[in-house]
């Protein structure tokens, strides 16, 4: 009875030590992927010689300066403008890239038509393929269309479920969920448009989530398209606008630039954590099933 | 008044190459509930799904009522389904998924409360109208299932297998729910199903089949007592009918002598056209034995045998005998008694049974003859 006793506290002991080693190595593991964060959020409010000039992550003298500066940019256009212009193109995108996705896989996971396999091999394959092998021949579609420096050439494409690997998850997440449902709504009189918007739809609605979640994020992050297809400042996106700070003068005022990018990602920050509980489930649901 | 009538005519069905139903002709009465049987895999579901019109045939047509449907979209055919699955829309409460294809049509919406209303009553499902489908028991989604078909008032209502997913205790309760709700509505009803008992408990007919054609179409008491093929005759009743191969001795106008077991049968049958030496298949049913030493002495209208105890399932309200015994095709013979009877492995035992009990089928695996009397077979 006793020996059951200390071996039980034995074991029990050792479980703490072993969460605490654990937690112990993730919460420092952790720290350090996120160090570089916090050093951008804190030097945000330092002023600018104090960035390289201590090690501290915590500022000496806190100042709004870098803030304020920055957001009015060296430019003759506020950061508002570029925080605007980057949801001028991420919206219409977002919006299309589902829209567009979730038909071209409702298709592709539902319906029977010719050469179906062949089809589906096709559209992986671009998922595969460089960006940068169809920039020249896009960009010079496009300058042909007359849509060089618009938003154009950055949405419109979404608009074809060019995006194959969100294609591809909810394919996979459809394939995952058995068609009685589907079949049930078509003897309840939907037509397939119908089945799609009132049963398929909210019961995807997980991966769709995380598709607009995705395509947000990248959007906003997006630094290449904007640059090759926007040539006036005042339609510059954050990426840009960003980059833009770091080489109008020689002495770059650090602070502002990293003031500038803490707001800029905020949008990202706030969308997550909105969507938090749909993202994840909607990650590893469509991994699961599929 | 053909409304609630169903007629195949014809009807194949072919997945590519493979050809899943071979040609199958059937009339169902208004108001009758049929019941497709057969085993996993012979194409019930796929007919099913023919007459709900989620397949289309690849050749015959369709009719229900007076219309040919072959080719309409099944919310226009007048039918409901139950899956096997509930197929319920997670995302709509009871209330929505039940109104569903009322609101689709275009009903006003306290018609459609109306309508969901009343079925709601009838299956008890009043107080869980608000619920979602992941917050109710299986039994009560299949009931939500069964509600959403009433809604749409249907003339046909098509259910498949749709108790497989239930445990033992609620599968026979919701099988007398569905007799009930079938005798309240007195629609016509198809009920597809791999159980014999759900299919002999609730069928005003049974059509069974096998491999993509029909078997044989009747009453449930119909096939149990003149099953048409060999098919039939193992697939209907439980345990299983025994099988034991004989040879024809000769036939006359109205029987037939076989040669079994080293004694000769004179079979009841009229106008039976098999020929002396023939490989015939005589089946007996498990509770027609009679046991017992000198069962049926001197009767020349039964036949005895005798066999070894190989095994005894005692189930308390009957008894499984498991009897080794020569020129079986099975191996073994089970014996059905009633009641709770103590035997010993090992011991023999002699068996005996009325020859008009006894079926008999030629080599082709077909019923031979009209049996003698349905009299006596009934007796
Ligand atoms: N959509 C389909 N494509 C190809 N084969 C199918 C399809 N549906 C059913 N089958 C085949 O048809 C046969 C009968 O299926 P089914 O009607 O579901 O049988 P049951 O319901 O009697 O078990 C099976 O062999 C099955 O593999
Ligand atoms: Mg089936």
């Amino acid at each position: 009875m006793n020996l059951i006793g200390t071996a039980r506290r034995d074991a029990a002991w050792m479980g703490r030590v072993n969460a605490l080693i654990r937690y112990g190595v993730l919460i420092g593991v952790g720290l350090i992927m996120l160090y570089p964060l916090f050093w951008m959020v804190a030097a945000s409010f330092k002023p600018n010689h104090e960035i390289f000039g201590s090690v501290n992550l915590w500022p000496k003298d806190p100042t709004l300066d870098g803030v304020v500066k920055g957001w009015r940019t060296g430019t003759e256009y506020s950061f508002a403008t570029y925080l605007l212009n980057s949801f001028m193109f991420i919206i219409p995108k977002v919006v299309l890239t589902v829209v567009s996705s979730v038909l071209v896989a409702y298709g592709f996971a539902r319906f029977r038509m010719p050469g179906k396999q062949l089809w589906f091999a096709l559209m992986v394959a671009t998922i595969l393929l460089p960006k940068s092998v169809l920039l020249i021949p896009q960009y010079l579609m496009f300058r042909e269309l007359g849509w060089l420096d618009t938003y154009l050439p950055l949405y419109i494409p979404c608009a074809f479920a060019t995006d194959g690997f969100f294609v591809f998850m909810v394919v996979q997440f459809l394939r995952g969920i058995p068609p009685d449902m589907e079949e049930a709504a078509v003897i309840d009189g939907c037509n397939s448009l119908q089945v799609l918007w009132h049963v398929v739809v909210p019961v995807i609605m997980p991966a769709i989530i995380s598709i607009a979640l995705f395509q947000f994020m990248w959007s906003l992050n997006d630094f290449l398209y904007p640059l090759i297809y926007l040539s006036s400042v005042g339609k510059y996106p954050v990426a840009l606008a960003l980059k833009m700070a770091i080489d109008v003068t020689e002495a770059t005022a650090w602070n502002q630039v990293l003031a500038m990018s803490t707001i800029a990602l905020l949008p990202s920050l706030i969308v997550f954590f909105l969507a938090q509980r749909y993202f994840v489930e909607g990650i590893t649901s469509g991994s699961v099933k599929g | 008044m053909a409304k609630g009538r169903v007629q195949l005519h014809g009807v194949m069905k072919s997945f590519g190459a493979v050809d899943v139903i071979k040609g199958v002709d059937l009339e169902i009465a208004p108001g009758e509930l049929t019941v497709f049987v057969g085993p996993s895999g012979c194409g019930k579901s796929t007919l099913l799904r023919l007459v709900s019109g989620l397949e289309l045939p690849t050749g015959g047509s369709i009719m229900i009522g007076d219309r040919d449907v072959t080719l309409v979209h099944p919310s226009e055919r007048g039918i409901a389904m139950v899956f096997q699955s509930y197929a319920l829309y997670p995302h709509m409460s009871v209330a929505e998924n039940m109104g569903f294809g009322l609101k689709i049509a275009g009903l006003p919406k306290n018609l459609i409360k109306e309508k969901v209303a009343r079925a709601a009553e009838i299956l008890q499902l009043t107080p869980l109208l608000d619920r979602k489908p992941r917050a109710l028991s299986g039994g009560q989604r299949q009931r939500v299932a069964i509600g959403r078909c009433i809604v749409r008032e249907p003339e046909v209502f098509l259910f498949d297998e749709p108790l497989s997913n239930l445990d033992a205790a609620l599968r026979g309760q919701m099988r007398v729910e569905i007799a009930r709700l079938h005798a309240k509505l007195g629609a016509t009803m198809i009920y597809v199903t791999h159980d014999q008992v759900e299919a002999m408990t609730l069928a005003t007919r049974i059509v069974v089949l096998n491999a993509g054609r029909v078997e044989q179409i009747g009453a449930p008491i119909e096939l149990y007592r003149h099953p048409a093929n060999l098919f039939v005759a193992g697939f209907i009743g439980s345990p299983r009918m025994n099988f034991m191969d004989g040879l024809v001795d000769g036939a006359e106008a109205d029987s037939v002598s076989v040669r079994l077991n080293g004694a000769t049968l004179r079979l009841p049958r009229h106008n039976a056209d098999v020929r002396p030496g023939a490989k015939v298949t005589v089946g007996i049913r498990p509770e027609h034995f009679r046991v017992g030493p000198g069962v049926d002495a001197g009767d020349d209208q039964a036949v005895e045998f005798d066999s070894v105890i190989d095994l005894v399932e005692r189930l308390g309200g009957e008894t499984l005998a498991h009897l080794r015994m020569p020129s079986l095709s099975d191996g073994v013979l089970v014996v059905k008694m009633s009641g709770d009877i103590a035997l010993r492995i090992g011991t023999g035992l002699r068996v005996g049974v009325r020859l008009a009990q006894c079926h008999l089928f030629d080599a082709q695996g077909r019923a031979v003859g009209e049996p003698g009397s349905r009299a006596a077979v009934a007796a």
